[in-house]
């Protein structure tokens, strides 16, 4: 049995901005466990730029992003092993994982980081009905032939949904000498950053089908087409608005679900609403000693966030293994009437320093409306926003003045309202 | 005078910006949250420009595509004919972040860039 | 090539006759039109041993299922396929057709069906806590199991091959030509002479039958649809639930499968054609609605994998077509094998290598080995053992799939094993990479990378399960 201070579960942006944090503060017995070749998570693959603007003050790609946290990672001397699949957290925390050289190694940590990211949701997961032919792929899945193997999977490409990763697809498969020929979208708005369908679809006349779906798959081996359809305000689809695109190439980008496998081993408890786990102001789960940040903990939309997230749970896994245990008062935070959840659930007032980032979601669009937050019944914030969209990742800060302004206070209630 | 409705790109808020343009010159931006969104509404509405990000083959190396930008914007009716400049480039292990990688493209005084380190395997 | 006895049609049913056959002194060869063994409907059907009630007892199926069944777990040791006998329970809504269940007792006892019982509403929810309270009763048969179709059609293929048959694959049957001692086969590779020829060749057994006999039938293909929910949903039910025939329907099921998933289905729709394996909306709602009835909370939706259909092959008569042809001498149908199909494959194949040695009289194959070891699982394994294996082949340490936890080392093996994979499609069904929650989404860029290097073909070239299912169309910037 090994032993380790701290044992962090992925190596991308989330788990190497956790250990350079956690190794500010004064740990050194650390070990990044990665499954793939290389440190940098789905980054590697994500060749693109956008990534930067607020850590760096500049725009970078992907690659470029990663680097800038490996460099920090490999100066510390901090260790990581490569090409080694976790297979057990317990919540003891002990940790199994595997590779070739190794075997099987068995380790105890004092505290541990998840960090393991999210997967795409598969067309199986949807039921679109259809045949089962080949060239059905999820967006990430092309990114990674594309983008790290250097091969296409289509000539004739049709994208289903409008989230960041297939509007970046519907470009890169364009530059690479692939015809997109539509995007469609089940929702009445798109669901990835406005930014994208200027220079991933309107740049190359791709058009986006809003409300609209995929209603038959059409092929025997390969694909050979799809049907489209209308939907109704029930997003069901309307009959006789059916479209038939001949394509050999289909791209779905229909949600990310953070991967929490392992966090299920370990008996943390997880939001039903995110599908990741449910987190205090440290980052830390509901098992004392595990820590977990970005989309592991609720898929982001951008890297920024995950550092800054993930900047908190390694600076709070420090803490933990040098023994300042954060036990407060537990205040709950509620989401509601608009706002599908919040990141984190709970705060101890006493550990937010001088305030805290309080992420969110809405479940629709809102125009014109105001995020309000309320100490128990006391509306303390309410502020304008012209337009809130699921797509797009809120937060609000509540200081610490606040929490002492409302030192008794039980509940926050995070709510969007019309006036 | 006539208005032009865009959504800026220089970041990920893409702000809705109003441009108010007299023939071909802007006379106005609204919208913008930053100079970003100013300087992003003159061009797009008079030169339109982006930064191109692509890959391209490597021999030798720990992998085999190479991740590459255009180190600044380029005009974008330019970026088929520099995705064309990029086909059949191969470049040598090792390679890092910023070498160039296909030196003023298309004579557009922008060089071509690795955007990733790949070591010789 | 001259064959004793040429099977047509590499499924369940071929390759269990392939095997039975294997037994015995013969050169015998199988003839498959895909480029893998269970391409057809042994690949997509419920996997269910039924324990033989549903049969008419003066049918075929009421005379083989029962007994096949009694044959499975000798056969899933023997063969090393995941085979699991949790009992099954028919479900009554309606205290009107209590007597049904009666009817399907008797029926069951006729056909030499073991331990069936009749129980009350409050018996079935004390066994199966999840089944529905409007369930007012229901007959039990133990002996009802589980199996993986398609684990179990590799096996017995793998054991038939080391024991002396060939197997051909992408021979596709054109034509038959019937001489005084023999028959030649054309194929679209080579052509065949053979003296017994068994047309197992499943939704075109028809097909196969009319090149030879007037006695013509017709295949019917009927599609039913499936869901099949993650493994973590996998336990909502422990024994397979079937449900009486309603003035509604067939009525559907709901079971573990013994991979541990929870399948859904099948409906039972005329397929437009042999080949059409669609799914429908229309289809997987009416399953989902249906199977909904048999247990007390909504299925659980958001665990869905995936959906799949499969055709079965049906005729006029609702029952096997087994036997040699009148007109033609040492021709034997196996046709239109549909359900209790795969539960009868050990009896048929019994059955029919009985017709083969009346007329042959082959000695017996010394040399049979009825052993046949399946891929070792990295999943299925203690640390101890994980330890071990990755001592003696280091690629077991690296996983591949993560969903299923399936290694580099059981992907090698799966190709480079007799009869081994040669698709994506081959890869998953011998080792389930791909089967898991995201669907290949993580691992099929590493299996098509195995592939490659395996088959030493360019990455390209891997294709999902053969023909024109080509994954990938070029490299980049190809078509600029």
């Amino acid at each position: 049995m090994q032993e380790y201070d701290l044992v962090i579960i992925g190596g991308g942006p989330a788990g190497l901005a956790a250990a350079v944090s956690a190794n500010d503060q004064g740990i050194n017995s650390i070990l990044i466990i990665e499954r793939d070749d290389q440190l940098g998570g789905i980054l590697n693959q994500c060749i693109h730029n956008g990534f930067g603007l607020h850590t760096f003050k500049e725009e970078l790609t992907g690659p470029e992003y990663s680097k800038r946290f490996i460099d920090k990672v490999v100066a510390l001397d901090i260790e990581y092993k490569l090409d080694t699949m976790v297979l057990d957290v317990n919540d003891d925390k002990q940790v199994t994982a595997v590779n070739t050289e190794d075997g099987i190694l068995e380790i105890k940590a004092k505290a541990i980081i998840l960090a393991m990211g999210c997967r795409e949701r598969p067309r199986g997961a949807l039921n679109i009905p259809g045949s089962r032919c080949s060239g059905i792929y999820t967006a990430g899945t092309a990114q990674k032939y594309v983008n790290v193997e250097g091969l296409m999977p289509g000539k004739e490409v049709v994208i289903l949904g409008s989230g960041d990763i297939g509007l970046i697809m519907a470009r890169r498969m364009t530059l690479e000498g692939a015809k997109v020929k539509a995007c469609v979208e089940l929702m009445p708005h798109s669901s990835g950053l406005k930014r994208n369908i200027v220079q991933c679809l309107d740049d190359f006349n791709i058009p986006l089908k809003l409300s609209h779906t995929i209603t038959n798959i059409v092929g025997q081996d390969r694909l050979e087409g799809v049907t489209i359809a209308e939907v109704d305000e029930h997003r069901k689809p309307i009959k006789g608005t059916e479209q038939y695109i001949p394509c050999d190439t289909l791209l779905l980008s229909v949600g990310l679900l953070p991967e929490n496998e392992l966090s299920r081993q370990a008996n943390v408890k997880l939001s039903r609403v995110t599908g990741g786990p449910e987190v205090d102001e440290s980052m830390q789960t509901s098992i004392p000693g595990i820590f977990t940040c970005g989309n592991v903990l609720h898929v982001h939309d951008l890297v920024d966030n995950v550092t800054t997230e993930s900047y908190t749970a390694g600076k709070n896994a420090a803490d933990y293994i040098n023994g300042i245990h954060h036990v407060g008062t537990g205040i709950e935070v509620f989401a509601t009437a608009g706002v599908r959840y919040t990141v984190p659930q709970t705060i101890n007032a006493e550990n937010i320093g001088d305030g805290i980032d309080v992420r969110f979601r809405v479940g629709e669009v809102f125009k014109n409306s105001y995020v309000s937050v309320y100490f128990d019944d006391a509306l303390e914030m309410h502020l304008k926003k012209k337009i809130l969209t699921p797509g797009e990742m809120e937060s609000v800060k509540l200081t610490k003045a606040i929490f002492n302004k409302y030192s008794d206070c039980k509940k926050i209630t995070i709510k969007i309202e019309k006036e | 005078m006539s208005t032009r409705e865009l959504t800026c790109i220089g970041c990920p808020v893409g702000c809705a910006l109003e441009v108010e343009l007299q023939g071909n010159d802007v006379i106005s931006v609204k919208g913008n949250t930053c100079k970003i969104g100013e300087n992003y509404a003159k061009k797009e509405c008079t030169n339109p420009t982006r930064v191109v990000t692509s890959s391209v083959l490597v021999t030798g190396g720990e992998s085999e595509i190479l991740p590459v930008k255009t180190e600044k914007d380029i005009p974008k009716d330019l970026i088929y004919k520099c995705i064309g400049a990029l086909k059949g480039v191969v470049v040598k292990a090792p390679i890092h972040i910023g070498d160039i990688v296909l030196e003023n493209v298309l004579d557009t005084g922008v060089n071509i860039i690795a955007t990733k380190d790949i070591e010789k395997s | 090539m001259m064959f004793d006895v040429t099977i047509i049609g590499a499924g369940v049913v071929g390759c269990s006759i392939s095997r039975e056959l294997s037994k015995y002194n013969l050169k015998t060869c199988v003839l498959e039109k895909s480029n893998d063994v269970a391409s057809g409907t042994s690949k997509a059907n419920s996997a269910i041993v039924h324990a033989g009630h549903d049969a008419n007892p003066l049918t075929m199926k009421g005379k083989l299922n029962a007994i096949g069944n009694k044959m499975y777990a000798k056969l899933s040791e023997e063969l090393d396929f995941p085979f699991k006998m949790n009992g099954s329970l028919v479900l009554c809504f309606d205290k009107e057709q209590l007597g049904d269940l009666n009817t399907l007792l008797e029926q069951g006892q006729t056909n030499g069906v073991p331990n069936l019982v009749i129980l009350n509403g409050e018996q079935v929810r004390k066994m199966e806590p999840t089944v529905t309270k409007a369930c007012v009763g229901a007959l039990y048969a133990p002996t009802g199991g589980i199996v993986c179709p398609y684990e179990m059609t590799i096996a017995m293929a793998e054991n038939a091959y080391t024991n002396g048959v060939e197997y051909k694959f992408e021979t596709e049957v054109i034509s038959i030509e019937k001489t005084t001692d023999k028959y030649i086969i054309k194929t679209n590779n080579e052509t065949i002479e053979t003296k017994v020829i068994i047309n197992a060749a499943g939704l075109f057994s028809d097909e196969i039958n009319n090149m030879v006999s007037q006695h013509k039938f017709e295949i019917l293909p009927k599609r039913g649809e499936y869901v099949l929910f993650d493994k973590a949903a996998g336990d909502l039910v422990t024994k397979t639930i079937f449900q009486l025939p309603t003035k509604l329907g067939k009525g559907v099921l709901v079971t573990p499968t013994v991979d541990g998933n929870l399948l859904v289905g099948p409906d039972a729709v005329d397929a437009a054609s042999k080949n059409d394996l669609r799914t429908t909306t229309e289809g997987i709602n009416d399953i989902l609605s249906n199977a909904g009835l048999s247990i007390q909370e909504p299925l659980p939706m958001n665990m869905v994998i995936t959906s799949f259909a499969g055709n079965r092959a049906k005729n006029a008569t609702n029952d096997f077509l087994i036997g040699e042809a009148t007109d033609a001498k040492n021709f034997i149908n196996v046709a239109s094998i549909d359900s209790p199909g795969l539960t009868c494959a050990p009896s048929i194949a019994v059955m029919v290598v009985d017709i083969v040695i009346e007329k042959l009289s082959p000695e017996k194959n010394l040399k049979f080995n009825p052993i046949r070891k399946g891929i070792r699982k990295f999943r299925e394994m203690s640390n101890e053992e994980r330890k071990e294996i990755i001592e003696e082949i280091p690629e077991y340490g690296k996983v591949i799939c993560r969903c299923e936890t399936v290694t580099e080392g059981e992907i090698i093996d799966s190709i480079r094993r007799p009869l081994g994979a040669k698709t994506l499609d081959g890869v998953k069904r011998r080792t389930r990479a791909g089967m898991g929650r995201c669907q290949s989404g993580f691992c099929s860029t590493r299996v098509v990378d195995i592939l490659s290097t395996e088959l030493n073909i360019p990455r390209y070239e891997v294709t999902k399960s053969g023909g024109d299912s080509i994954l990938l169309t070029g490299k980049n910037k190809e078509s600029l």
